[in-house]
Parts: structure tokens; sequence; C-alpha cells
């Protein structure tokens, strides 16, 4: 069989790191090719060398068989390749077909005008070909995020893209785009496109890749048929050593209530009310999960408990006492550790050092700070342990610039930062978005040891998998309701889709 | 190439290219390349190639042109790292520069009292003219560079109509101010044979170490540059970010005063009725991003826009229009704008060089990020 791209002994070296170290990637025609590692494994460096922006230290690539002397971004589309990136490269308040005809606009006349009519009729057809119900019109801003990858993947179709590259492209999805994702991925290849998809999820390696090729720190270390490999076994390739897939979790030992939320609303600056009359509790020792469809209100909630957005109504009680009207910094000094949804945006100073976002809450309490004056060998001191006891790797420790840091040990370091503070209630939101199985399994162990060191943790992700494997019990909104609190026992997967759906769950545990 | 030694050489590189096309539009406006080689020379040191007498007092004077530089220069380089970006370093120098000539004139102080307080009365109406974008920014998001080109309006207009109601103004300029407000230095003054050279070389060095100083080693500056990086990191972590944009906007308003404090004491001894802007603040935008708003780079880059001002002179007195020195910065400025571009340039030139020294051995090339 023909091969659409050919990476052959790729080598690619930084200073002080070997990004890439002989790694061999084969990309059948009209196939789906997974790439698998963990974060840092250098699947990123690959793809970037193969898209040109860097050139390899040594080794060879073919595309449909040629050797290309020299990659660059533009040589890369003209043949054909194109990618579909994590976080997406869209103009918010550009419409689809706006953003899709970008940078290829089609012009009429000689005043150079673009072209609407037909790039919409251009992307209809597309779209209808593929089954993507994307209307050309509707502004980036105003569509989910799930539709959002849809133009992504239409602008690299708009494009003739015949080689596509995924990378991480279900890390933003709920369930049911996930399966559209998958649909749609398999009538791409039905229709003769090749793909790469870059993920660490193995199931749906398992539900749609036809061959797998595995990468750990650098280094190739298989490529596997993904039908006659089990998924232990691609998980024991890529973290090199058996990974534990069910979470050790001993029942609960609840104590007292640490957070007690009375009819709290929030509003919007509009007033629009996003948060209504909700309330809940979490006692120490135990884990409440909140779930729900992404913007239902669950992120405001949580702003408002971490003070970042005020509450219009209601109570915020921490251990009795109520911190509504409370500053963010008299919340941490409280005894609140808030692990955030988004890492870029909230977590970390991107252009930091490790260590100066080590200590991003408590820079100038002491003994990090004296008369207002950093202590230096503190900080470092701190960022030493830190970075020892979570195991945060990077390329110059401490002094690393968390920019550079891949997306795993940037949160392996805000949980350092948050746990190291020991608070009394951990509010825990989207903590292994985008990470690999290593990573959440790190991660997912730590959560449950700080419940069984007696905290209070809430949770609050889109992935209902993680909600149900670490909690104890689950609140469920919808539309900024409650619509169920209840034990995890009582309860299972397709339950809490229907609670989520906006069904109100009824003491007997009979549905309307 | 690490970061740091790359706005190093983007900077060095700059200045470079845009002396070296100064001089080509010198060569191809018919005069000698000599012009701009003499006009450096005699104003660092007072010599030329045709008269090689060294004179401290070229020295002096083009250090006093650079001292208002480096100040503006950190004022625009501390908004900037608190992520704001203060084009109204032109106005808080005309209204320092007026507060302390105020201050001078009709405060009687003894002793060094009346300097200290002219000096600060400087200080503080330039932090007030950086306070109001500041607030207006944090509070209702207002665009501070709108609000600061207004305010550089008002600030000259009100300075000039200040500065001539004071007693015994005339049209163009106030009375001398008296000896106690003033900084000039008789000691300065004659170890660099008569040049203008006053204490404010002393306010200058404090406040490079106090930039340097606040942003890198204190709680306060850590703060201010995790809200210029990342404001929302900021916020979920507790800082005071609307506090620290007006702060930040204050003592950038105190720096650029201070430039127009010394000027008006160290150097004039006189409140002066401007008809236009000086451009003290607008170079000071250069100087920080020439200065890559790092502490010792704004000093370098200060001293060198002080020495492109008394060239000036220099040159025209030779019958060079003084058009071609303003060409020479801007094109320093344009380069230093460019320096992704220059960045890529000098990374190109150094794998073609790289791959000259080993030619097909691609295995052992270390290419930097």
């Amino acid at each position: 069989m023909a091969y659409a791209v050919e990476m052959l002994n790729i080598t690619k070296e930084f200073p002080g790191i070997k990004a890439n170290d002989d790694i061999t990637l084969r990309l059948k025609e009209g196939s789906i090719h997974a790439l698998l590692g963990e974060n840092g494994a250098g699947k990123s460096t690959l793809m970037s060398i193969l898209f040109g922006l860097y050139q390899p230290t040594s080794g060879v690539i073919k595309v449909h068989g040629e050797t290309i002397k020299e990659m660059d971004p533009n040589l890369a589309t003209e043949l054909k390749i194109g990618m579909v990136h994590q976080h997406f490269k869209l103009i918010d308040s550009f419409t689809v077909a706006e953003n899709i005809i970008l940078g290829d606009e089609p012009v009429k006349n000689k005043m150079n005008v673009i072209d609407i009519k037909t790039a919409n009729r251009k992307i209809k057809e597309l779209s209808e070909q593929y089954g993507f119900n994307v209307d050309p019109n509707a502004k980036i801003s105003d569509i989910s995020v799930g539709m959002q990858q849809k133009v992504e993947i239409l602008k690299m179709l708009y494009r003739d893209a015949e080689i596509l590259i995924f990378d991480e492209p279900t890390a933003v999805l709920t369930p049911q785009e996930i399966d559209d994702l998958i649909d749609i991925m398999k009538r791409l290849v039905k229709e003769g496109k090749s793909i790469l998809l870059i993920t660490h999820k193995l199931i749906e390696i398992k539900s749609v890749a036809d061959e797998c090729t595995i990468l750990r720190r650098g280094k190739y270390i298989n490529t596997v048929d993904v039908k006659t490999t089990s998924i232990p076994e691609m998980a024991e390739m890529m973290v090199g050593r058996n990974v534990n897939f069910t979470i050790d979790k001993k029942p609960a030992n609840p104590g007292e209530v640490v957070l007690e939320v009375k009819d709290l609303c929030v509003e919007s600056d509009s007033k629009k009310q996003l948060v209504k009359d909700f309330s809940f509790n979490v006692r120490a020792g135990e884990i409440v999960g909140l779930a729900g469809v992404d913007g239902n209100g669950q992120s405001e909630l949580i702003y408002a408990l971490a003070g970042l957005m005020k509450a219009s109504k209601g109570e915020i009680l921490l251990c009795g006492e109520d911190i509504r009207n409370c500053t963010v910094k008299e919340r941490f000094d409280k005894g609140m550790g808030h692990i955030p949804e988004d890492r870029h945006k909230y977590g970390l100073v991107l252009d930091f050092l490790l260590k100066e976002n080590l200590i991003l809450q408590s820079y100038a309490d002491a003994p990090f700070a004296k008369h207002g004056i950093l202590q230096m060998d503190v900080i470092n001191k701190h960022a030493d342990k830190l970075i020892d006891e979570f195991d945060v790797r990077s390329g110059e420790g401490k002094e690393s610039l968390t920019r550079s840091m891949s997306g795993g040990n940037q949160q392996k370091a805000i949980i350092a930062r948050e746990l190291d503070r020991s608070p009394k209630l951990l509010l825990v939101v989207q903590p292994t978005r985008g990470l690999d199985v290593g990573a959440i399994e790190y991660i997912h162990g730590r959560i449950v040891e700080e419940r069984d060191n007696g905290k209070a943790v809430l949770l609050m992700s889109l992935d209902l998998d993680e909600i149900l494997d670490l909690s104890d019990r689950v609140v469920v909104i919808h539309d900024g309701e409650r619509t169920a609190f209840i034990d995890r026992d009582k309860t299972d997967f397709k339950d809490i889709g229907l609670y989520m759906a906006g069904e109100k769950y009824k003491e007997e545990g009979t549905h309307e | 190439m690490n970061k740091k030694t790359s706005a190093l050489k983007v900077s060095l590189v700059s200045v470079g290219l845009g002396l070296l096309l100064g001089l080509l539009i010198l060569i191809v406006s018919g005069y000698s390349p000599m012009v701009l080689f003499n006009a450096i020379l005699r104003g660092l040191t007072g010599m030329t190639t045709m008269r090689p007498v060294f004179n401290l007092r070229n020295t002096g004077e083009f250090i006093v042109f650079s001292l208002p530089l480096i100040l503006t220069g950190l004022s625009v380089a501390f908004a900037y790292k608190t992520g704001m970006f203060n084009i109204g370093a032109e106005g808080q120098f005309m209204v320092g520069a007026c507060a302390s000539v105020v201050v001078a004139i009709l405060v009687p102080l003894p002793g060094i009292l009346h300097v200290v307080a002219a000096v600060l009365a400087g200080a503080l109406a330039g932090a007030l003219w950086g306070f109001i974008p500041g607030l207006l920014k944090s509070n209702f998001k207002i665009n501070e560079v709108v609000v600061c080109i207004m305010l550089n309006y008002f600030g000259m207009y009100l300075s000039n109509f200040i500065l001539k109601s004071l007693p015994g103004s005339s049209i163009s300029k106030t009375v001398v101010i008296p000896t106690s407000a003033s900084l000039s230095s008789d000691v300065l003054s004659s170890i660099t044979n008569n040049s203008r050279l006053h204490w404010g070389i002393l306010i200058v060095a404090l406040c490079v170490f106090g930039y340097w100083f606040i942003l890198n080693k204190t709680s306060f500056g850590f703060s201010l540059r995790a809200t210029g990086h990342n404001e929302h990191a900021a916020d979920y972590a507790g800082m005071k970010t609307k506090r620290n944009i007006i702060l930040s906007m204050m003592i950038a308003g105190a720096l650029a005063g201070l430039a127009g404090a010394i000027m008006s004491l160290g150097v004039f001894n006189m409140g002066r009725v401007l008809s236009g802007f000086e451009n003290y603040g607008f170079d000071g935008i250069a100087v920080a991003f020439v200065g890559a708003f790092n502490a010792i780079g704004i000093v370098l880059a200060g001293l060198l826009f002080g020495l492109l001002k008394v060239m000036a002179p220099l040159m025209q007195a030779t019958g060079v229009p003084k058009e071609i020195n303003e060409i020479i910065s801007a094109f320093i400025v344009l380069f230093v704008a460019m320096q992704y571009g220059i960045r890529l340039l000098l990374n190109k030139l150094a794998l073609r060089k790289h791959n000259k020294g080993k030619p097909n051995t691609l295995e052992t090339s270390k290419e930097g990020k």
C-alpha cells in the first residue's frame, strides 16, 4: 500500500534535550493512523517538523513517496497537508465562512472584492457532503465548541487537504460531540483522505484508528495494529509500565460540612441569571462532583465560590463563616484551594518562571517575602521541594519558562502549588483536560489522597466518566438550576445524563 | 538563541543598521560620511578628526540630554511591564516641569528642603497625570492610549497657562528660580569643563536602581509583572489588579514628571513656556523599546538617544540638515519595531554560517529554538 506521509528516522535536538530520537512514522493512504504518547513524548515536535516549523537534526520526510528536502509551512499546504489544532485558530468576531476562506479568499472582478456568495456555496456543499450542518453565516462566538471544531475541519477541506492531522481533537468536546467527530473522521477516510490522529485517549484510538505509533520520552516505541492490540497493552507501551485504569478508592469517610452553599444566585453583567438559587454542601473527606453540559452555569458557580465573580444573592459558608463578600486573597487565606478550569488563562502566568508560578498567591506572605522584598532562597527551595515532590518535569527545572513546559507538567505545577498550601476546601475544575493517561492517573490519585486526608473536594468536570469515577456525591446543574444532588452509588451514567438534560431527580428515583 | 541575548542582539543590530542607513543617506545627499563620525566623536568627547582636543564639556552636555530620556524610558517601560502603554510621558514631563518650577518660585523653603520639595512636586504632578489614565483604564476599561494623548495636550496648555501666570513671567519664560531650588552643581559643572551637568544624575541613578529593584526584587513588582503578563491569572491569584494598574501608571507618571523637573531645575533653572512638544516623552517610548525594558538597556538606549540629540546641532554646524539626524533615530526605532524580522534574519544567518562550516553533517548541528 502507498504511504501518504513517511517520516523516517527523525531526530530533533534542542539545547539540553532530544525531543525526537530516531522516530519513524508511516501514514498509509486512506487510513487513520494514531500517534500516541504522553505529554512531552515529542508528538508536537514531530508534527512541527512535518509542517516545517522546525528542521530535523537528521532524518527524511517523504510525502506520497517523494522526498521533501526542506519542508516549510507553505510547502506543507501545497502538499495538501492540513492540521486541526487543539486550540482553534479562529477569529471570534468573524463568521464561519469568513474564517474558512481567510488567507485564501475567492475574489470577483478587478477590485478584488471578496466573493462571499461563492464561498458560502462551496462551504455549504462541503458541509452537506460530510454531514456537518454548519451555518456559514453564523459568528464563531455564537457557536458551540464542537461546531467550531467542524469549522476548523472545513477550513482544511476547503483547501482540498488530503492529509489531515488532528491534534487532540476530543479534548474539548462533550461525549455526543466526540461520537460525531468519530463518524466524521470515518467518512473522511472513506472519501480518500488520510488522517493522522494525535491523542492519548486510548478508547478513541481503539474505536477509530487503523494503526498506532507510540512515542515515549522522545523515543520511538512501536507501531501496532490497533485491531489486534488491547488498550492496556497500548497504555503500557505509552507509559512504560502497567497502568491502573480503575481508581483505588476506599469508601468515603465524611466528616463535618466544610462548604455550604445556600440559594446562591449569580448574574451576568447584563443581569441574566446564570446560577439560580443553587444549594449544596461538601463535607470533609468526600469528593462532590459537579456535573453538567458545558455552558449551564457551572463555571460561573465556581467563579462565585472562588471570588472571581460576584454572587448576587445567597450564602457561601466556609466552615460556617460566610465568605460571599471576601476577596480572592481572603478566601485563599481562609483555606480554599482552587485548581482552575483554564490553566493558561487563570492558573499560570505563562511568561513567568516555574518558581514564580509556584508562589502565585503567596508571593507576598512570609516566608516568601519579608517587608515586601522577595526572598529568593526561600522561593528557590520551595520550588525545588515541590518539583521533586510532585515530579514536575521541565527543561531547566525551577528556572524554566512556564510556557515551554508541557500541559501535563503545567497542570502538575498548579496542583503542587494548591495542595502545598493544604487547603480545607479544594475546588478542582477540569483537572485532567488535555492530559495523558499517566498524568490523569497521577492527578486522580492525588485528588483521592486529599480526600482521604480529610479535605473537602468539589470537582467540576465536563468529563462525566471522571465525575463518576471520583465522586462520592454528585450535584447536577442544568440551566443554572440544581437538578439532582445524590450519592454516587445511587446513580449511573445514564441517569446523570438525564439530569444534565434538565430532568429533575425525584426522591423515589423515578423520572417524570 | 536565548531570549535575553537575542533582545540585546536585536537592539544592537537595529542601532547599527540605523546608523548605516543614515550614513548612506548622508553620502547620497552629497555630504562626507566623516560628518557623521565627527559628530558622534564630538558629541561624546569634544574631539574631531581635525581638532583632536578632548573636551569634557561635550561629554557633560551629552549626559545632560540623556538623563531625561533615561527617565522617560523608564516611565514607558514601567507601565509596559504592567501591560499598559504610557504614551502620556510627554504630558507627564510637562506637568512635572511646571509643578517643580511653581514650588521653586512660590514656596520658599530653607536650604536643601526647597530643592527636595520642588523635585517631589514634579514627581507628584507626573503621578497625577498617570493616575487619570490608570483609573479610567482599571475601573472603566477606557483605553489608556487615548486618554494619555489627550492629557498630553491638556498638560502642555495647562502648564503654559500656569507658568505664564507666575509672578514676573514673560510670554516665553518664568523668572530664574532661586538657587536653593536649583539642581545645578558647581562641582559637576567644574569637573566637566563648565557643562550644565547637574545633581539630577543622582536622581536618575536612584530611579534606574529603583526600577530594577521594584520589578525584580519586591513582592509588589512581582504582582505588577503578573498583572502585565496575564491579568486573569493575577485576578485568580487574588492580586489587586485594578490597584496595580493605577499604581503602575502613577509610578510611570512620576518618573516622567521627574524628567521634567530635572530639566527645569537642573538645566534651564526656569520654567519655559513651550509652543509644542519637545518629544522627551515620545522619545522615551523608543528608549524603552530599544533598551528592551531592561534597566541597564534603558540607560544605554537613553545615552544613545541623548547622543543623537546633541549630534543634531553639531551636524547642522557643518551644513548638514538636522533632519538627517531625525532620519537616523527614526531608522533605529523602525528596525527595533521590526525585531521579529531581524530575529529571523539573525537566525537564518547563524544557520547558514553553521551549515557552511559543516557541510552535509546535519546530525551534529544543534540549532537553538
